[in-house]
């Protein structure tokens, strides 16, 4: 059973010397698996806890708190893009962005494409609020996104 | 004389992140004199004398928490920065941390000198990726640099700064949220008292400041406490409880005006000029009906309800100080985001919004706002949909007096957050939420989203 590379396991490793806790390194490893895999199963679960010396539970137990991971059975597209619904956007057209993408992709919310493009999904206030209505495409900002601004950016996922 | 920034003064410049740029204009000079000629007591008791209030939200005297440290404790004493900013509609930090990562590392090398830490953790949302990539290549930089690790500049002092990813949740943004989650565990707020400065991270004595209070420690030791004195608002000498408010403020603007943007400006300023002096005023020549003072939590201002006592000033008026959105039944300054909403806006789909936000941020530890923000965001559906009965008003109101710190009936702040936006736009707005129920208009958003989304 090798769910991890060994590279993936050791880029884990290497942030066991910042803390004075294994248990800390959760979110980082949980971030480094689920950005290369795309998901994190049960099995990565199961060598994240190895690593650090925990019960699989726990780290289970943190990863569903943040509802930002995706579990065993359910995958990530390439690209994530997050349209944020915060007031501030919401004021200047969230709600219509969002739904303009839902319609486009053919896909709601927490859904990706059956291409294994793109995975839509709503966002609190991204922060973004200078630009809104905003998307977050994985971690980068889109500020005032315009219905056509957002077809644009479909296309080049 | 026209207001010059300084916490904002490098954002506009070319590579404004990189070090070479941040020492060409005077940076890690003071960091450097500090090292080598003052105790860590001085430049606490330097922070304590500015009057630096925290600029994360709840405006606690930053100078004063470090003092609640023991003292003579053989560490480790954690410093972690609180770069979780998630309350809606507030980026200042953000803009900081991605135009000028230098001025807030140089704060945090200050501010771990002056508490005696060795070990920063920078915990940042995971949504700021490009505040994390400038932020972690500063900190490369200054590691190249000698300005962190062992042995800082010959000084026997050693200085590391993590970054640390949060995973989209509002509640990391508490402070014992925060370290909750640091810790590698769910971000549910601990009980306090132990307050991290007795007991924070790794069970260790911690200081919790946010990314803002940094930049400003970097300038204060650069210009001193008379500069920092000098803007803002002095105590109120009828109110002995008042610390001041002093200093620069970053103020953002979003919502229905020409020009959302984060401006840099003495403490105090009015929502009114803010919004028609520097936000380019409210959009497509409308009026501005009700403007949120601070994030979310700080509840709502009605623009057109006269001050008492002051002739022909309104809530529009109120400054922007720590005192000033107190005194028309908000919560407090906040984050100093202001939110404007037209006049053609309503309430209902606003207060539904923002009720939204909170049952969706509700860690869920403590029953009574875990179930009491859903009862809302139910409740407030329901009016959007145009199916309010008459009782829901007094309902919501009666929950949201329930939920929270200040009823006791919950561990953190989050939930007197959630309620008081409520509480404020109902007493404010009650007309505008009983007509709705009265002529079962419904929302113009009524395609919209599904109750709870399904991520």
């Amino acid at each position: 059973m090798n769910a991890l590379s060994e590279d993936l396991k050791n880029r884990i490793k290497a942030y066991l010397p910042r803390y004075p806790r294994k248990q800390a390194v959760v979110l980082p490893a949980l971030h480094l698996v689920h950005d290369e895999m795309r998901t994190v199963s049960n099995e990565a679960i199961v060598e994240i806890a190895e690593i650090l010396e925990l019960h699989p539970s726990e780290v289970h137990d943190t990863m569903t708190f943040y509802e930002f991971f995706k579990h065993d059975g359910d995958k990530l597209g390439k690209t994530r893009l997050w349209v944020c619904r915060g007031l501030a956007c919401m004021l200047r057209g969230g709600y219509e962005l969002l739904e303009h993408c839902e319609h486009k992709l053919g896909v709601k919310c927490g859904e990706t494409t059956s291409d294994g493009r793109i995975t839509l999904e709503f966002a609190e206030c991204i922060g973004a609020c200078d630009g809104a209505p905003a998307c977050l495409k994985d971690d980068v900002h889109v500020m005032n996104v315009t219905t056509a601004k957002a077809d644009e950016l479909l296309k080049q996922f | 004389m026209a207001f010059e920034p300084v916490l904002l003064a490098r954002v506009a410049k070319l590579n404004s992140g990189k070090l070479e740029g941040y020492r060409a204009d005077g940076g890690y000079a003071v960091f450097e004199k500090v090292l080598k000629d003052k105790q860590p007591l001085e430049v606490t008791t330097q922070v304590k004398d500015s009057g630096l209030r925290g600029r994360g939200g709840a405006g606690f005297p930053t100078g004063l928490k470090w003092t609640f440290l023991p003292k003579d404790h053989p560490g480790p004493i954690y410093l972690c920065i609180n770069a979780d900013e998630s309350e809606p509609c507030t980026y200042n930090n953000r803009i900081l941390m991605e135009k000028d990562p230098h001025q807030v590392l140089e704060g945090i090398m200050l501010s771990s000198y002056a508490i005696r830490s060795q070990c920063a953790y920078y915990y940042i949302r995971y949504e700021y990726g490009d505040a994390y990539r400038s932020t972690q290549a500063a900190i490369d930089e200054c590691y190249a640099a000698g300005l962190l690790g062992k042995n800082i500049l010959g000084s026997g002092f050693n200085l590391d700064i993590y970054m640390h990813r949060g995973a989209g949740a509002y509640i990391c943004g508490e402070e014992t949220g925060l370290i909750e989650s640091l810790e590698g565990k769910r971000a549910w707020p601990r009980i306090k008292p132990p307050f991290p400065a007795i007991e924070g991270a790794f069970r260790k004595p911690t200081i919790v400041n946010n990314v803002e209070t940094m930049a400003c420690v970097t300038q204060i030791l650069r210009r001193g406490n008379d500069w920092f004195k000098s803007l803002g608002v002095p105590p109120d000498p009828k109110n002995p409880r008042d610390a001041g408010s002093y200093g620069p403020k970053l103020y953002t603007i979003a919502g229905h005006v020409n020009e959302p943007k984060c401006v840099e400006l003495p403490m105090g300023i009015t929502v009114r000029d803010l919004v028609e002096k520097h936000g380019g005023g409210v959009w497509k020549g409308r009026k501005a009906k009700s403007v949120n003072p601070g994030g979310l939590s700080m509840g709502f201002a009605d623009c057109n309800l006269p001050l008492k006592g002051e002739d022909g000033k309104t809530e529009y008026d109120i400054p922007l100080d720590f005192n000033g959105p107190g005194k028309i039944g908000c919560l407090g300054l906040g984050t100093a985001a202001i939110t404007v909403i037209d006049d053609q806006t309503s309430m209902v789909d606003v207060l539904h919004n923002v009720c939204q936000f909170f049952s969706h941020e509700s860690c869920g530890q403590c029953t009574p706002c875990r179930e009491g923000t859903g009862w809302m965001l139910k409740i407030t559906d329901r009016l959007r949909r145009g199916q309010g009965r008459r009782e829901d008003l007094d309902v919501l109101v009666d929950v949201a007096d329930r939920i929270g710190i200040m009823p006791g009936t919950t561990i953190c702040g989050l939930a007197d957050g959630a309620g008081w936006p409520v509480k404020t736009a109902i007493r404010k707005f009650r007309r505008e939420f009983e007509d709705a129920i009265q002529s079962g208009a419904k929302s113009v958003h009524s395609k919209s989203l599904q109750l709870v989304g399904a991520h």
